[in-house]
Protein backbone atom coordinates (compact mmCIF):
# COMPACT_ATOMS: atom_id res chain seq x y z
CA UNK A 1 0.00 0.00 0.00
CA UNK A 2 1.05 3.49 -0.50
CA UNK A 3 1.97 6.65 1.63
CA UNK A 4 -1.17 8.26 2.32
CA UNK A 5 -0.80 11.96 0.65
CA UNK A 6 -1.51 13.50 3.26
CA UNK A 7 2.03 13.29 4.85
CA UNK A 8 3.43 14.35 1.59
CA UNK A 9 6.76 12.24 0.63
CA UNK A 10 9.08 11.13 3.44
CA UNK A 11 12.51 12.70 3.38
CA UNK A 12 14.96 12.79 6.37
CA UNK A 13 15.09 16.00 8.31
CA UNK A 14 18.91 15.95 8.05
CA UNK A 15 18.81 15.58 4.54
CA UNK A 16 16.60 18.53 3.70
CA UNK A 17 18.40 20.65 6.05
CA UNK A 18 22.62 19.51 4.50
CA UNK A 19 20.84 19.92 1.11
CA UNK A 20 19.47 23.45 2.16
CA UNK A 21 22.58 24.85 3.40
CA UNK A 22 24.49 23.46 0.47
CA UNK A 23 21.69 24.86 -1.91
CA UNK A 24 22.70 28.03 0.08
CA UNK A 25 26.02 27.68 -0.06
CA UNK A 26 25.88 27.22 -3.66
CA UNK A 27 28.53 24.93 -2.87
CA UNK A 28 28.17 20.24 -3.93
CA UNK A 29 29.53 17.88 -2.05
CA UNK A 30 28.93 14.82 -1.79
CA UNK A 31 26.61 13.53 1.29
CA UNK A 32 26.93 10.69 3.31
CA UNK A 33 23.77 8.85 4.01
CA UNK A 34 22.05 6.27 5.54
CA UNK A 35 18.72 7.41 4.81
CA UNK A 36 17.85 4.61 2.12
CA UNK A 37 13.97 5.46 3.05
CA UNK A 38 14.28 8.93 1.81
CA UNK A 39 12.43 9.45 -1.14
CA UNK A 40 14.23 11.91 -3.63
CA UNK A 41 12.50 15.25 -3.89
CA UNK A 42 13.13 17.42 -7.00
CA UNK A 43 15.56 20.05 -4.83
CA UNK A 44 18.28 17.07 -4.63
CA UNK A 45 18.53 17.08 -8.69
CA UNK A 46 22.73 17.79 -9.28
CA UNK A 47 23.32 16.79 -6.00
CA UNK A 48 25.54 13.60 -5.46
CA UNK A 49 24.80 11.37 -2.21
CA UNK A 50 26.85 8.84 -1.01
CA UNK A 51 24.32 5.71 0.09
CA UNK A 52 25.11 3.44 2.40
CA UNK A 53 24.08 -0.38 1.33
CA UNK A 54 25.45 -1.77 4.59
CA UNK A 55 29.06 -2.41 3.43
CA UNK A 56 30.09 0.57 1.83
CA UNK A 57 29.09 4.04 0.40
CA UNK A 58 27.44 4.11 -3.21
CA UNK A 59 27.59 7.54 -4.70
CA UNK A 60 24.42 8.20 -6.60
CA UNK A 61 24.28 11.36 -8.84
CA UNK A 62 20.56 12.34 -8.91
CA UNK A 63 18.85 13.43 -11.77
CA UNK A 64 16.07 14.42 -13.36
CA UNK A 65 14.14 10.81 -13.54
CA UNK A 66 15.24 9.44 -10.22
CA UNK A 67 12.72 11.99 -8.63
CA UNK A 68 9.76 10.39 -6.88
CA UNK A 69 12.06 7.08 -6.41
CA UNK A 70 13.93 6.28 -2.78
CA UNK A 71 17.33 7.12 -2.43
CA UNK A 72 18.11 3.40 -1.22
CA UNK A 73 17.08 2.32 -4.88
CA UNK A 74 19.64 2.65 -6.28
CA UNK A 75 22.43 1.33 -4.07
CA UNK A 76 21.93 -2.32 -3.82
CA UNK A 77 22.48 -4.30 -0.94
CA UNK A 78 22.68 -7.65 -2.81
CA UNK A 79 25.74 -8.70 -4.78
CA UNK A 80 24.76 -11.62 -6.60
CA UNK A 81 27.54 -12.78 -9.44
CA UNK A 82 26.20 -16.06 -10.75
CA UNK A 83 26.33 -19.37 -9.30
CA UNK A 84 30.29 -20.66 -9.74
CA UNK A 85 30.88 -23.40 -12.04
CA UNK A 86 31.92 -25.70 -9.87
CA UNK A 87 33.86 -28.30 -11.71
CA UNK A 88 35.32 -30.97 -9.82
CA UNK A 89 33.75 -30.77 -5.87
CA UNK A 90 33.00 -34.81 -5.88
CA UNK A 91 32.76 -35.27 -2.35
CA UNK A 92 32.38 -38.75 -1.11
CA UNK B 1 -14.83 -10.50 -38.59
CA UNK B 2 -15.06 -7.21 -38.05
CA UNK B 3 -11.99 -4.89 -37.92
CA UNK B 4 -11.48 -1.84 -34.98
CA UNK B 5 -8.18 0.18 -34.74
CA UNK B 6 -5.97 -1.78 -37.14
CA UNK B 7 -5.22 -5.40 -36.43
CA UNK B 8 -7.61 -5.86 -34.27
CA UNK B 9 -10.26 -8.80 -35.29
CA UNK B 10 -12.76 -10.01 -32.96
CA UNK B 11 -15.97 -11.69 -34.04
CA UNK B 12 -19.28 -13.85 -33.37
CA UNK B 13 -19.02 -12.30 -29.51
CA UNK B 14 -20.65 -10.49 -27.57
CA UNK B 15 -19.42 -6.53 -27.57
CA UNK B 16 -18.20 -6.36 -24.06
CA UNK B 17 -16.18 -9.44 -24.84
CA UNK B 18 -15.12 -8.91 -27.93
CA UNK B 19 -13.88 -5.24 -27.66
CA UNK B 20 -10.89 -6.89 -24.91
CA UNK B 21 -9.22 -8.47 -27.27
CA UNK B 22 -8.09 -5.30 -27.93
CA UNK B 23 -4.51 -4.89 -26.17
CA UNK B 24 -5.58 -1.85 -23.79
CA UNK B 25 -9.03 -2.88 -23.33
CA UNK B 26 -10.09 -4.64 -20.75
CA UNK B 27 -13.76 -5.67 -19.36
CA UNK B 28 -14.23 -2.47 -17.75
CA UNK B 29 -13.15 -0.42 -20.61
CA UNK B 30 -15.02 -2.19 -22.92
CA UNK B 31 -18.43 -1.95 -20.98
CA UNK B 32 -17.58 1.95 -20.74
CA UNK B 33 -16.67 2.58 -24.45
CA UNK B 34 -19.75 0.39 -25.48
CA UNK B 35 -21.53 2.87 -22.79
CA UNK B 36 -20.10 5.90 -24.08
CA UNK B 37 -20.63 4.73 -27.87
CA UNK B 38 -24.50 3.63 -26.56
CA UNK B 39 -24.21 0.08 -27.69
CA UNK B 40 -25.97 -2.39 -25.85
CA UNK B 41 -23.18 -4.79 -24.32
CA UNK B 42 -24.89 -7.74 -24.82
CA UNK B 43 -24.94 -7.16 -28.68
CA UNK B 44 -22.95 -9.36 -31.15
CA UNK B 45 -20.44 -7.62 -32.59
CA UNK B 46 -21.77 -9.22 -36.01
CA UNK B 47 -24.87 -7.13 -35.11
CA UNK B 48 -23.49 -4.08 -34.70
CA UNK B 49 -24.32 -1.21 -37.31
CA UNK B 50 -21.85 0.47 -39.23
CA UNK B 51 -22.80 3.78 -37.77
CA UNK B 52 -22.59 1.92 -34.29
CA UNK B 53 -18.92 0.19 -34.76
CA UNK B 54 -17.65 3.44 -36.14
CA UNK B 55 -18.93 5.58 -33.02
CA UNK B 56 -17.15 2.86 -30.87
CA UNK B 57 -13.79 3.48 -33.13
CA UNK B 58 -14.09 7.29 -32.29
CA UNK B 59 -14.48 6.49 -28.62
CA UNK B 60 -11.44 4.14 -28.37
CA UNK B 61 -9.26 6.06 -30.59
CA UNK B 62 -10.66 9.74 -28.74
CA UNK B 63 -9.88 8.05 -25.18
CA UNK B 64 -7.48 5.43 -24.83
CA UNK B 65 -4.18 4.46 -25.68
CA UNK B 66 -4.26 1.02 -27.35
CA UNK B 67 -2.16 -1.36 -29.02
CA UNK B 68 1.55 -0.37 -30.12
CA UNK B 69 1.02 3.41 -28.68
CA UNK B 70 0.43 1.64 -25.43
CA UNK B 71 3.21 -1.00 -25.68
CA UNK B 72 5.76 1.06 -26.70
CA UNK B 73 4.92 3.62 -23.60
CA UNK B 74 5.40 0.52 -21.30
CA UNK B 75 8.72 0.08 -22.69
CA UNK B 76 9.58 3.36 -22.65
CA UNK B 77 8.65 3.19 -18.48
CA UNK B 78 11.04 0.05 -18.38
CA UNK B 79 13.58 1.32 -20.21
CA UNK B 80 13.53 4.87 -18.06
CA UNK B 81 14.36 2.22 -14.70
CA UNK B 82 16.61 0.60 -16.46
CA UNK B 83 18.08 3.97 -17.41
CA UNK B 84 18.39 5.38 -13.90
CA UNK B 85 19.85 2.34 -12.28
CA UNK B 86 17.43 1.77 -9.65
CA UNK B 87 16.68 -1.57 -8.20
CA UNK B 88 13.70 -2.30 -10.40
CA UNK B 89 15.76 -1.41 -13.51
CA UNK B 90 18.52 -4.17 -12.37
CA UNK B 91 15.58 -6.60 -11.91
CA UNK B 92 14.28 -5.87 -15.50
CA UNK B 93 18.28 -6.14 -16.96
CA UNK B 94 18.54 -9.23 -15.45
CA UNK B 95 15.08 -10.61 -16.19
CA UNK B 96 13.88 -11.45 -12.91
CA UNK B 97 10.83 -10.98 -11.33
CA UNK B 98 10.85 -7.02 -10.07
CA UNK B 99 8.31 -6.96 -7.18
CA UNK B 100 10.36 -8.76 -4.79
CA UNK B 101 8.95 -12.23 -5.27
CA UNK B 102 10.82 -15.26 -4.40
CA UNK B 103 13.17 -16.92 -6.80
CA UNK B 104 14.61 -20.02 -5.10
CA UNK B 105 12.02 -21.59 -6.59
CA UNK B 106 8.85 -20.62 -9.14
CA UNK B 107 9.65 -17.06 -10.98
CA UNK B 108 9.44 -19.19 -13.89
CA UNK B 109 7.35 -16.54 -15.75
CA UNK B 110 10.40 -13.93 -15.54
CA UNK B 111 13.41 -16.72 -16.04
CA UNK B 112 11.64 -18.80 -18.85
CA UNK B 113 12.42 -22.46 -19.33
CA UNK B 114 14.29 -24.59 -16.73
CA UNK B 115 17.45 -24.28 -17.02
CA UNK B 116 19.35 -27.13 -15.54
CA UNK B 117 22.45 -27.11 -14.11
CA UNK B 118 24.13 -30.35 -13.42
CA UNK B 119 23.86 -31.65 -9.77
CA UNK B 120 25.99 -32.26 -7.75
CA UNK B 121 26.95 -35.19 -6.96
CA UNK B 122 27.33 -36.74 -3.54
Amino acid sequence: MGRSLKKGPYIDNRLEKKIAALDAAGRKTVIKTWSRRSMISPDFIGHTFAVHNGNKFIPVYVTENMVGHKLGEFAPTRNFRGHVAKKDKRKR
Amino acid sequence: MARILGVDIPDNKRGDISLTYIFGIGRSRAIKVLQMADVDAGKKVSEWTDAESRKIREVISENYKTEGELKSEVQLNIKRLMDIGCYRGLRHRRGLPVRGQRTSTNARTRKGRRKTVANKKK
